[in-house]
């Protein structure tokens, strides 16, 4: 897994608390993990931080999965 | 930064969201002043949010309000009194509008988003300190969070910046009538900080460059920054002071054009 993707998980396991091993590629945070629409908003923000990237509004609603918020934060770097 | 500011005061913090929240800054400046707080929270979503937090500031009021909703807010007003009685100071960080709306034109608002605008980031001010100014004796205080939008015009900030103008204006009014009973009203401008609400505005992050790379202070301010000039307005270190509307902004407001040695930025 690359060093992206343990960072995202991290993020994840901390901010839903839910156990690693949930936290597939096609995981979705609302579905699976237990999200709730503020979750998904403050994820976002965090992702933007630990990344120092910007993170579109129309993009954030395409990121449902674990697995995409890896691609979209591989894309940006 | 400990201190006894706020020793053997009880303050109402509505509007905190999460450890990123304007209110959260205020509420740990006030908790650390020896203050005993109680929280409001709208919804499910926010109440297992703000229950851990006021948890960290041995705080175990945490109550539920709709500030659209007038017994909404008399039921949170009424389970005030029952715990405490009376009421030391108040912190309103409340704000909504449409988010659709907080990019593109202000021309293009719709009237619906505009009444509610000024409902949830105006009227509601006035409610709450309607409520609380029975509770309050001399020496009460209320504060709420405002933005240089109201001001000036700021990209994306449209119908809100409409909606703080009519805020500041009510401080101003407030602060009259609640004046002749000692009870001061005030504002605090602040400077762009990245929060749950500001997720929602349009090129935020330009915003908070501009601002860092042009306000005197060449930085942006932070939550705990709104704490402090927040401790010094609910408490009495501001006793001398009502309807003002106080820039925590680094010193944006006062300055005229783009710094000489600001680099320039194009919208990332």
């Amino acid at each position: 897994m690359s060093d992206i993707a343990d960072r995202v998980k991290k993020i994840v396991v901390e901010h839903l608390g839910v156990e690693e091993d949930k936290v597939s590629d096609s995981a979705s945070f609302i579905d699976d993990l237990g999200a709730d629409s503020l979750d998904t908003v403050e994820l976002v923000m965090a992702f933007e931080e630990e990344f120092g990237i910007e993170i579109p509004d129309d993009a954030a609603e395409n990121i449902q999965t674990f697995g995409d918020a890896v691609k979209f934060i591989e894309d940006a770097q | 930064m400990s201190n006894s500011l706020l020793a053997g005061k009880r303050g109402l913090i509505m509007g905190l969201a999460n450890d990123k929240s304007i209110a959260w800054g205020v509420a740990r400046a006030c908790a650390e002043a020896g203050a005993e707080l109680a929280f409001s929270y709208q919804g499910e979503a926010l109440k297992k949010r703000v229950g851990p937090l006021a948890g960290q500031l041995g705080s175990d009021v945490v109550i539920e309000c709709d500030v659209a909703d007038e017994a909404s807010i008399d039921g949170l007003f009424a389970e005030l009194r029952e715990r405490w009685g009376r009421l030391d100071f108040l912190v309103h960080a409340i704000g909504f509008s449409d988010k659709n709306e907080l990019r593109g034109r202000y021309v293009d608002t719709t009237r619906a988003n505009f009444a509610t605008s000024m409902d949830i980031s105006v009227y509601s001010f006035t409610a709450v300190v309607q409520r609380a100014e029975k509770m309050m004796g001399p020496g009460g205080a209320c504060l709420t969070l405002t933005y240089y939008g109201a001001e000036k015009v700021m990209p994306h900030y449209n119908v809100m910046g409409v909606a703080k103008a009519a805020l500041e204006a009510s401080v101003r009014y407030l602060a009259e009538d609640l004046g002749k009973d000692g009870i001061r009203v005030n504002a605090i401008s602040a400077g762009p900080i990245k929060t749950l609400a500001a997720s929602g505005i349009g090129d935020f992050r330009y915003i908070m460059k501009w601002n860092e790379y042009n306000s005197p202070l060449r930085r942006n301010v932070t939550i705990d920054d709104v704490g402090r000039s927040a401790l010094y307005l609910v408490s009495d270190l501001g006793s001398g002071v009502t309807g003002e509307t106080h820039h925590v902004d680094a010193g944006y407001h006062v300055v005229g054009m783009k710094a000489v040695d600001a680099p320039d930025i194009t919208k990332g």
